[in-house]
């Protein structure tokens, strides 16, 4: 009996860690709040970016804030590979980073051991 | 809290559990034994682990798993199970749960200290400038901050101050330390006119220099800029490995599920051990080697490079550095030095300069100034001179020293006779390409000169040395093939392609690139497509700024030795990545079967503290490997210099 409940259980949560791990889950796109000439997008650094995708307009100067709320160093540092940016994050402050948005595209960006991602597109 | 802080919280807390385990054997037990202990596995957990914790479940929010998901569910398994056999009256396991903590956090700390130093060549270099600077303002001069200065602005530095940014002297002279952004150990003697550099060390002279670029706009800004662009980039390779890491956690878990499966119930191991070897594998699966193997060698291979004056600026240049099979050179400005240079005098070189310099000082020929330059270098002071006269498409002639003197081509040789043993030189020195021109006193030939856009110093040991690593060497020259001949085979290149059009430059490299990939190498702006096209562009830090935007590699000194250096340092650099995903690989895949007690029958098992320190050991391994490389020996390289 014992064993029995045991192989289910097993399997059950084979399961269920290929479909959160694996399967497709929506991502949100959130867009930037707009003022006349400049926008800015808060994102929270907790166990990846949240919002991961935020959407930019192209031409207006940007800023996207973090705010690490995360003690892992794999999340301390944010690197934009496109713009060369690789900046500390200190935990519980605000940090804001400037985004070039001069020509549009989607890019890329990652925690300093590039395991968790984010994207920023700018149009 | 820190991680060293939450490091050392838990390996005091540890401790006692520790001491226990050794002298267990001999009848030692803590007081409260298991009570005791709980206690010291609640406070780790809390403390030390809870950070663990909270990002491996915040990261579970996102559907994402990481390292910190294998620490937090092989500690809080072991704990967990534990308090459940404490309270069954079963063996416990808190101190592994506590052991793998302090094991991962050590390793953690130790991680953190060499990261931060092997990104510290950003930090080097920003620290190299100079605080503030003494700038003539109304007539008297005044000490401002580096931040307010601005270009036009006269600037005044005297012995063993730092040079604030860029521009040129005004007045005076010195030599200059530039070793921190060149790489070039030997001072450099400078006077009015001539460039100097931010950040640079003054040691001799007080001079007056023009600021022309200032904050963003100076060589150091540019060089951090770009260091920082190419330590932030990934190697394509780096992209396999992100695939791999994104399912690798998950995997573990259901490698970790099927293990503990496997034991439990087709095997009939104990709940006990089954759970150890299930912890196990969770434990040494931590991917953190794999995901640091890339970027550390990276940092550490480009910041060396920038110490030596060439600028790499991106992962995909270093890859691709690796497989380059030809090197194609421009002639001008990269092989040779760009401008006409004195190569030979025949005759008393010190009368023939003496009177060559007189004629030419007044002359606006390109070829007088190189006269000129050679008379200043060997300084011989150029006699004086009346009656100044120019022959139509002969020459000058003038009267020096009360005698008549001419220098012209060999046009002016109905007018005089040269001796055979003078034509016959003439002639040898016209078929290595040289302009020859002639030189008279007193009605006859005194000397010849030859002048060429002659190749720099460094250029042929640095194209016997390609060589000598197996690559073909390509010349591209807008020149003749006569003078594209006798230049090659000055420096012994292999092959030349003469008479091209600047606009056909990036099409013969791509009909090169048929046969392999192609470095170029150049410094003109109609270089710029070719370094584009070419699968690793290497400009020249004195060419033009289009050029220097279009090469994936800048070299700083304009010395083609840094051509043989920055493939070695890449090809160095590219081999110490493969090195270390290897290794982190290795590691993990052959970590995860002893784990799972695959070789349990061979006594071959790992306990989850073991496995603990194993993961620790694997971080530390790799990131010290990447340090090595800045101790790597080159070939190339010149004698050190602190």
């Amino acid at each position: 009996m014992d064993k029995l409940i045991v192989t289910v259980v097993a399997f059950g949560l084979i399961a269920f860690i290929s479909w959160w791990f694996f399967g497709k889950h929506a991502v949100k796109e959130v867009a930037a709040n707009q003022a006349a000439d400049q926008q800015s997008v808060d994102v929270e650094v907790s166990g990846g970016y949240s919002p991961s995708t935020v959407v930019l307009k192209q031409g207006i100067p940007a800023q996207i804030n973090f705010n690490r709320k995360d003690a892992s160093s794999c999340l301390e540092q944010v690197v934009f590979e496109d713009f060369g940016i690789n900046d500390f994050l200190p935990k519980n402050e605000k940090h804001s980073v400037t985004i070039d948005t001069s020509k549009p595209g989607e890019y890329d960006y990652a925690c300093g051991m590039n395991m968790f991602h984010g994207k920023v597109i700018v149009k | 809290m820190s991680i060293k802080n939450r490091f050392v919280f838990s390996l005091i807390v540890s401790l006692p559990m520790l001491i226990e385990m050794f002298l267990k054997p001999f009848g030692f037990m803590l007081p409260g034994h298991e009570w005791t202990m709980f206690l010291l596995a609640t406070a780790v957990m809390l403390v030390s682990d809870g950070p663990f914790i909270q990002s491996a479940w915040a990261a579970f929010k996102h559907h994402h798993a990481n390292m910190d998901t294998l620490v937090a569910i092989g500690t809080a398994t072991a704990y967990f199970y534990s308090i459940y056999a404490m309270l069954t009256h079963q063996a416990v396991f808190f101190e592994s749960a506590a052991f793998v903590v302090t094991f991962i956090l050590l390793g953690q700390v130790f991680e953190d200290r060499m990261r931060h130093s092997a990104s510290g060549a950003v930090e080097k270099l920003m620290d190299l400038q100079a605080k503030d600077a003494t700038v003539l303002r109304d007539g008297r001069l005044v000490s401002i901050p580096l931040s307010d200065v601005a270009v036009g602005d006269i600037i005044q530095v005297k012995p063993g101050q730092k040079i604030a940014v860029d521009g040129v002297i005004t007045e005076g002279q010195s030599t200059i330390d530039e070793s921190m952004v060149t790489g070039e150990s030997m001072p450099v003697t400078k006077a009015t006119g001539d460039a100097v550099i931010g950040s640079t060390m003054n040691s001799t002279g007080t001079f007056m220099f023009k600021a022309s670029k200032v904050g963003d706009d100076t060589l150091l800004a540019q060089i951090v800029e770009m260091v920082k662009k190419a330590q932030t980039s990934h190697a394509p390779i780096q992209r396999t490995v992100d695939k791999i890491a994104d399912i690798f956690v998950p995997a573990v878990l259901i490698i970790a599920i099927a293990t503990f499966f496997v034991w439990d119930v087709l095997i009939g191991a104990s709940l006990v051990s089954s759970m150890l070897f299930a912890v196990s594998v969770v434990i040494i699966a931590c991917p953190c080697a794999l995901g640091i193997a890339t970027p550390t060698a990276l940092m550490v291979g480009t910041g060396r490079s920038a110490k030596l004056g060439i600028l790499i600026k991106n992962g995909e240049v270093l890859e691709a550095a690796n497989t380059i099979k030809t090197v194609v050179f421009d002639k001008t400005g990269t092989i040779t030095a760009g401008h006409p240079q004195v190569t030979d005098i025949v005759g008393d070189a010190t009368q023939v300069l003496r009177v060559a310099a007189a004629l030419e000082a007044s002359s606006e020929h390109p070829l007088a100034t190189a006269i000129l330059n050679r008379a200043k270098t060997t300084v011989v002071t150029p006699a004086k001179i009346t009656n100044f006269a120019a022959i139509q498409g002969k020459g000058v002639q003038a009267t020096v020293d009360g005698h008549a003197a001419f220098i012209g081509n060999d046009k002016l040789l109905t007018d005089y006779t040269l001796s055979a043993a003078e034509q016959a030189t003439m002639e040898h020195l016209q078929q290595e390409a040289k302009t020859v021109v002639i030189v008279g006193f007193a009605g006859k030939v005194i000397g010849l000169i030859a002048i060429q856009d002659a190749p720099k110093a460094s250029s042929a040991g640095a194209i016997a040395a390609l060589k000598r690593e197996g690559l073909r060497t390509v010349m591209l020259t807008g020149d003749n093939a006569r003078v594209a001949a006798a230049i090659a085979a000055q420096v012994g290149i292999d092959d030349v392609i003469a008479d091209v059009l600047p606009g056909d430059k990036a099409d013969h490299v791509k009909a090169l690139q048929e046969s392999g990939p192609v470095a170029f190498v150049g410094d003109g702006i109609n270089d710029a497509p070719a370094l584009t096209t070419a699968d690793v562009g290497i400009a020249m830090g004195s060419g033009t700024d289009i050029a220097i935007e279009s090469g994936g590699i800048v070299l700083v000194k304009n010395d083609l030795q840094d051509v043989v250096r920055a493939l070695e340092l890449s090809k160095h650099t590219f081999k110490r990545i493969k090195f270390n995903l290897f290794w982190a690989f290795i590691y993990n895949t052959l970590g995860i079967p002893v784990a799972a007690g695959v070789f349990f029958g061979l006594d071959l098992s790992l306990s989850p503290e073991l496995a603990g320190l194993g993961m620790a050991l694997s971080s530390l391994s790799v990131v010290a490997s990447s340090l090595l490389l800045n101790r790597t020996k080159l070939t190339s390289a010149p004698a050190v210099t602190a």
